[in-house]
């Protein structure tokens, strides 16, 4: 077994009412010390106002090779953008 | 630089696929991890990063021997604080490598046998307060040069790191010109190690920057792959014409008889370092080499009882937290 403390990828809310949003990552045993060197290595600065971190190896990621039949078909559903429909002027804002 | 000498790495990949690959950096896309990528700039950039991050990691060394000696309270704290955000652009430069798919021990490794280097710069002593000052202004100061390009390069992960650590450079080098203002200003005595700090670390400054790079072939295909942003040459130029304006503001003399304003090329003309003893500090003959491996070998063999403490006290928490459930 290898003895080099897992990876963990580091998610921070940097103000209230923000989304956490990945930072980096970061090795350590377990997830309370994740915490703690995350506080460390990630909010020297008041970055952060909540801290999430995920092991590594837990996330499943879409494949850079899926690209085309992943997002293509939404590319042609322009529809779905408000800016599709011509509302005529003398309609109140909408 | 940080990372002085990169040679790129050879690379023999379907032609087609590398023609794609360079359009994409030519069309300033980024690489991630998971993307196709020539064995050759992987390569070179693992040897890259490594070597950026082992010189944030063992640049903590010189600054750290002041540490508890600092003439205050405040300047200790913010000394304390400098040297801790080195730590963390070690930290944000691994996880990056670590990306290329190298681990961490495994670059650790490398540092410690000495087939991945770090930077000339950290082989020389600081042997006075004043050295705090010059190391913040003139090492930091080119390390600065050499980081703001980069945050334009074409590797994801490495260029965000890049953003990451030029946002904390900043205070990096206006805490050691502060310091040099103070002893700049004081007393004759401090005043001398002032300007005797400068006259040590002038050319090794000079020297991060690496020898001139002009003919490489290397750094042509660094550059293409935009891995390396500017030449050496430039870098070095840019700093020259930064520093000089602030060492006569000190009111110090940087020691180079010939150094000069150029009015046509409207830069300052200036000697080159020594390259000898650039290439024997790379060689591991410097003044504090053998120091500052022997300082890391320490810290990694003391350290072991720590690691594996902690990963067995962690695997004994899950196994008993899946017991329970
Ligand atoms: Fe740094
Ligand atoms: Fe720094």
């Amino acid at each position: 077994m290898s003895n080099e403390w897992p990876l963990w990828e580091i998610f921070i809310r940097g103000q209230h009412g923000m989304a956490h949003r990945h930072v980096g990552s970061l090795h350590a045993p377990d997830a309370d010390m994740a915490i703690k060197n995350a506080r460390d290595v990630y909010t020297r600065r008041n970055e952060g106002v909540s801290i999430w971190v995920v092991e590594a190896a837990r996330i499943t990621a879409s494949s850079p090779s899926d690209k085309g039949p992943m997002y293509d078909p939404a590319r042609s559903k322009v529809y779905r953008h408000p800016t599709f429909f011509d509302i005529p002027d003398d309609v109140e804002p909408m | 630089m940080y990372a002085q000498m990169i040679q790129s790495e050879k690379t023999d990949e379907d032609p087609r696929a590398l023609a794609e690959f360079q359009a994409r950096i030519d069309r300033g896309e980024k690489i991630e991890p998971k993307d196709w990528m020539p064995e050759g700039y992987r390569r070179t950039l693992i040897r890259q990063i490594g070597q950026h991050a082992h010189s944030e990691i063992v640049g903590q060394l010189p600054e750290g021997n002041w540490i508890t000696r600092a003439p205050t309270l405040e300047r200790k704290a913010i000394l304390l604080a400098k040297v801790q955000d080195e730590a963390g652009h070690g930290l944000y430069l691994y996880c990056a490598a670590e990306t290329l798919g190298i681990s961490r021990d495994a670059l650790t490794e490398k540092l410690l046998d000495g087939s991945m280097k770090y930077s000339s710069i950290f082989n020389y002593p600081t042997l006075t307060w004043a050295d705090m000052g010059a190391v913040g202004w003139l090492v930091d100061g080119a390390a600065i040069m050499n980081q703001v390009p980069l945050q334009r390069t074409s590797f994801g992960p490495y260029s965000r790191a890049m953003i990451r650590i030029c946002k904390e450079e900043s205070f990096h080098q206006r805490q050691g010109y502060d310091i040099m203002m103070k002893m700049a200003n004081g007393t004759p005595e401090q005043r001398r190690m002032a300007q005797n700090a400068l006259d040590r670390f002038w050319y090794p400054s000079l020297m991060m920057f690496g020898p001139s790079d002009a003919e490489s072939v290397h750094s042509a295909q660094n550059m293409a792959w935009k891995i390396k942003i500017n030449t050496n040459d430039e870098l070095r130029q840019k700093f020259v014409d930064q520093t000089v304006p602030q060492a006569e503001y000190l009111g110090l003399t940087i020691p180079d008889p010939d150094l000069k304003w150029n009015a046509e090329t409207g830069h300052y003309d200036f000697s080159e370092p020594d390259w000898t003893e650039f290439f024997d500090v790379l060689k591991g003959d410097g003044p504090c080499n053998a120091e500052r491996m022997e300082a890391r070998r320490k810290a990694w063999d003391e350290g072991a009882w720590v690691r594996e403490g902690l990963l067995a006290h962690a695997r004994k928490k899950r196994a008993a937290k899946t017991a329970a459930e």
